[in-house]
């Protein structure tokens, strides 16, 4: 069914989706050696250098019969699906997306040389099928590209968080006391799940007392720093009393300057000092066993 | 719609439904003083396991009823807050200041019996 588009009549009566079709063909009629051509470039650029010959073939098979399907069918579903599937696979093996890009616009490369080889000596007919190929080589280049980075996106994402649930680790030392160790960056995000893991914490175990310990922490802005005292009041509403040790001078300046009631919160310098600030605030007292007898 | 105050010993223990109105919690700031009063309560124990947001007008009320509740020599603590509540009213700088908070029923009645101890 000829496509109604804007394209003038032209004196050979050929319309572009015949010239399409025409292209597909040649395509396919010189898929083993344009994609020899293809693979040989790929390696001539030092691309793709994380994967094996062997891999890199099978994978240019499957892009090139792909690429040339979505020309023929022009769409592109199938096409953005294998370049996520195909993403999927080669992002942990680190592959980058420049290489990525690259490879697929040295096909397009190849295949608009073919183009020019076979048509070179009709001038006006190479420039019909050029019309045709163009728009739709650089949608399918388009198409691997964005394939590509939101795939690396979601597995940033996905990283990202498994990276935050790791680093914050509620730990119950004794009956109704928490440990919460804070070590690292702390950005509002981290902040907030850091709260609501704590707050769960306390619900879970019944908690008492605990102590936030912030040696770990370099460095924290006045969003931060608005967070663990909000931390603080939010745990106090659960019944718990929140005890922060480890504060760097850096981060007690800052909890000065921004006028933090000092009052409200509970600090002690140490680790080992907050630990045992908590056990006489539970009733515990700690003796050697010497001290026992 | 009434907010159920039970008796426990010296103790009080009114339990928040879901959704009060400003009126059910008008109604409730002077039910639950006339009741201490009434029964000569030392402790009131305010249970809101059950509310799912706490807005300003909430919190206001509470922080007025326990301190209602001292000016009648009686002690007042708010339990069950839920963790997401807690943090959004912290968001908000809702932070029930002035007034004990316990984890749950059990918690704030061990928090009054000691706080009894204490006064005796």
């Amino acid at each position: 069914m000829p496509r109604r588009d804007n394209r003038v009549d032209l004196p050979t009566g050929e319309e572009p989706s015949e010239l399409l079709r025409e292209l597909v063909a040649h395509l396919r009629q010189n898929r083993t050696q344009l994609r020899e051509e293809w693979v040989q470039r790929i390696s001539e650029t030092r691309l793709l250098t994380a994967m094996t010959k062997e891999e890199i073939f099978a994978e240019a098979t499957s892009v090139y019969d792909s690429y040339v399907e979505a020309l023929e069918t022009e769409t592109f579903e199938a096409l953005q699906a294998y370049a996520r599937n195909l993403s999927e696979r080669i992002i942990p093996r680190g592959v980058e997306t420049h290489e990525v890009v690259g490879i697929v616009l040295l096909l397009r490369d190849v295949l608009a040389r073919s183009l020019f080889a076979k048509y070179q000596t009709d001038f006006k007919k190479l420039n019909r099928i050029l019309d045709a190929y163009e728009p739709a080589a650089n949608r399918i280049a388009n198409t691997v590209a964005v394939g590509f980075v939101q795939e690396r996106e979601r597995v940033i994402r996905q990283q990202q968080e498994a990276i935050r649930e790791l680093s914050t680790p509620v730990l119950q030392v004794r009956e109704r006391l928490l440990i919460l160790p804070i070590i690292g960056v702390i950005d509002p995000q981290r902040a907030r799940q850091l709260t609501e893991q704590l707050l769960r914490g306390i619900r879970t175990n019944r908690a008492k007392v605990v102590v936030i310990d912030i040696t770990g922490v370099a460095a924290m802005d006045v969003t931060v720093a608005n967070h663990l005292v909000q931390t603080v009041e939010a745990s106090r509403l659960l019944g718990a009393t929140v005890i922060v040790t480890g504060l760097s001078p850096e981060i007690a300046q800052t909890l000065v300057t921004i006028g933090v009631d000092l009052g409200k919160m509970n600090t002690v310098g140490d680790l080992q000092g907050g630990i045992e600030q908590a056990e006489r605030l539970l009733g515990y007292k700690v003796v050697t066993l010497a001290e026992t007898r | 719609m009434e907010v159920p105050i039970l008796k426990q010993g010296e103790v009080l223990i009114a339990t928040f439904q879901a959704a009060l109105s400003d009126a059910d919690l008008n109604q409730l700031r002077s039910g639950l003083v006339q009741q201490v009063v009434k029964l000569r309560s030392r402790g009131v124990i305010v249970d809101v396991t059950a509310m799912d947001v706490m807005d300003s007008f909430a919190s206001r009320t509470l922080r007025e009823i326990a301190h209602m509740i001292r000016l009648r020599g009686a002690e007042t603590v708010i339990v069950g807050i839920q963790p997401e509540v807690a943090f959004a009213m912290v968001q908000l700088g809702l932070t029930l200041e002035g007034v004990a908070t316990a984890l749950d029923l059990e918690e704030g009645l061990a928090y009054l019996t000691q706080k009894f101890k204490n006064i005796a």
